[in-house]
């Protein structure tokens, strides 16, 4: 037997598919965007207020990756968009091989944006590349300005983070300043979008920045 | 339950490479882990032993895990110290500007392989160990 180094990372398989999965939606103009949370912040909701605004001009489908049910992807396709619901098997995360298995269901080429909604969790979503073209994390204001410091990973590899439910600003502690600090000390290049989904209140900015991520993909 | 997602990750690297190399069998598996990287390595472990058993190359791969220890430096004195121990405030100076330097990595550093061409010349040589085996 001989010894063999190898000093490569142990999701290299993964890392391998992702960027075969995000070159082959690049030509088949499809963004794909990861979109992660915990369970609770608001996700769905989001996603559906999204939809409502921008849904006539671009044309949307998406994954709900649950762990079991399918109560979101019902919840989504009542507003007119396609849905499918992807199961992990029990799994904490989608990697890049579950992600290809759903957007061949979703007959995605049709599409000009995916939302992959991933699994509720802020901890392993973070750790598989699932080949999309950028990674939104959203963190409600009940859930604290403290997340970037229990959770770096995920603020790390995120592109956007979306500060949610800022309509209920007056019931919690939550530092906008501070969030934004500790968030942009892990990542500098993180953009921080404020919104309500209930109120309407800033989403107009994100929707802006969306519609300007589809355009720049295709 | 992330073990296991890390886990199927391994074993497909591991397979793409023995095809890519003419790998016959692997006898172990270093890895080197951060303590901080969030492997939980009695799961990782168990994890593995199931899935081993599903690929032929790895059927006899025993995991051998090393452990990378985490250490972070502060911005407020410029110190490093253990992560394990201290956490994000500085145990010197108390400051929160902390980041970490090493400790997050999950890495395969090497295995131990046999290939094609090696069991020609161990079928070859009788006085090799590794004919019995053949």
């Amino acid at each position: 037997m001989k010894i063999i180094e190898l000093k490569e990372s142990i999701t290299a398989s993964n890392d391998e598919d992702a960027r075969v999965l995000r070159e082959e939606l690049k030509q088949n103009h499809t963004l794909l965007i990861n979109l992660m949370a915990s369970p609770g912040a608001g996700k769905t909701t989001f996603l559906g207020k999204t939809i409502k605004d921008v849904g006539d001009k671009i044309k949307i489908g998406i994954i709900e990756a649950d762990i079991d049910s399918d109560v979101d992807a019902k919840k989504l396709a009542e507003l007119g968009v396609e849905a499918v619901q992807a199961h992990t098997d029990g799994m904490c995360h989608m990697d890049a091989g579950m992600t290809r298995k759903a957007l061949e269901e979703l007959n995605y080429q049709n599409n000009d944006l995916v939302f992959l909604e991933n699994v509720g969790n802020l901890i392993c979503p973070a750790e598989f590349d699932t080949g999309a073209g950028r990674n939104v994390m959203i963190l409600s204001v009940p859930e604290g300005d403290d997340k970037p410091l229990k959770y770096p990973l995920m603020f790390t590899k995120s592109d956007v983070l979306i500060i949610t439910k800022i309509d209920t600003i007056s019931v919690f502690d939550f530092d906008f300043d501070k969030c934004e600090q500790r968030a942009k000390k892990l990542n500098p290049n993180i953009q921080i979008f404020k919104v309500s989904a209930k109120t309407g209140e800033g989403m107009e900015e994100w929707e802006k920045w969306l519609s300007a991520q589809v355009k720049q993909w295709v | 339950m992330h073990e296991m997602g890390v886990v199927i990750h391994l074993a497909k690297t591991l397979d793409k490479l023995a095809e890519e190399q003419h790998i016959t069998r692997i006898g172990s598996v270093t890895l080197s882990v951060g303590e901080v990287s969030g492997i939980v390595n009695d799961l990782f472990v168990d994890a593995w032993n199931y899935f081993r058993k599903k690929h032929p190359v790895l059927n006899d791969a025993e995991l051998k895990m090393e452990t990378i220890p985490a250490y972070t430096h502060c911005d407020g004195c410029g110190s490093k110290y253990e992560t394990v121990k201290h956490g994000k405030i500085c145990p010197n100076c108390g400051s929160k500007e902390t980041w970490l330097i090493q400790g997050n990595e999950c890495i395969i550093k090497e295995i131990e392989a046999e290939t094609a061409d090696e069991e020609l010349i161990n079928q070859e040589d009788k006085g090799e160990e590794n004919a019995g085996d053949l």
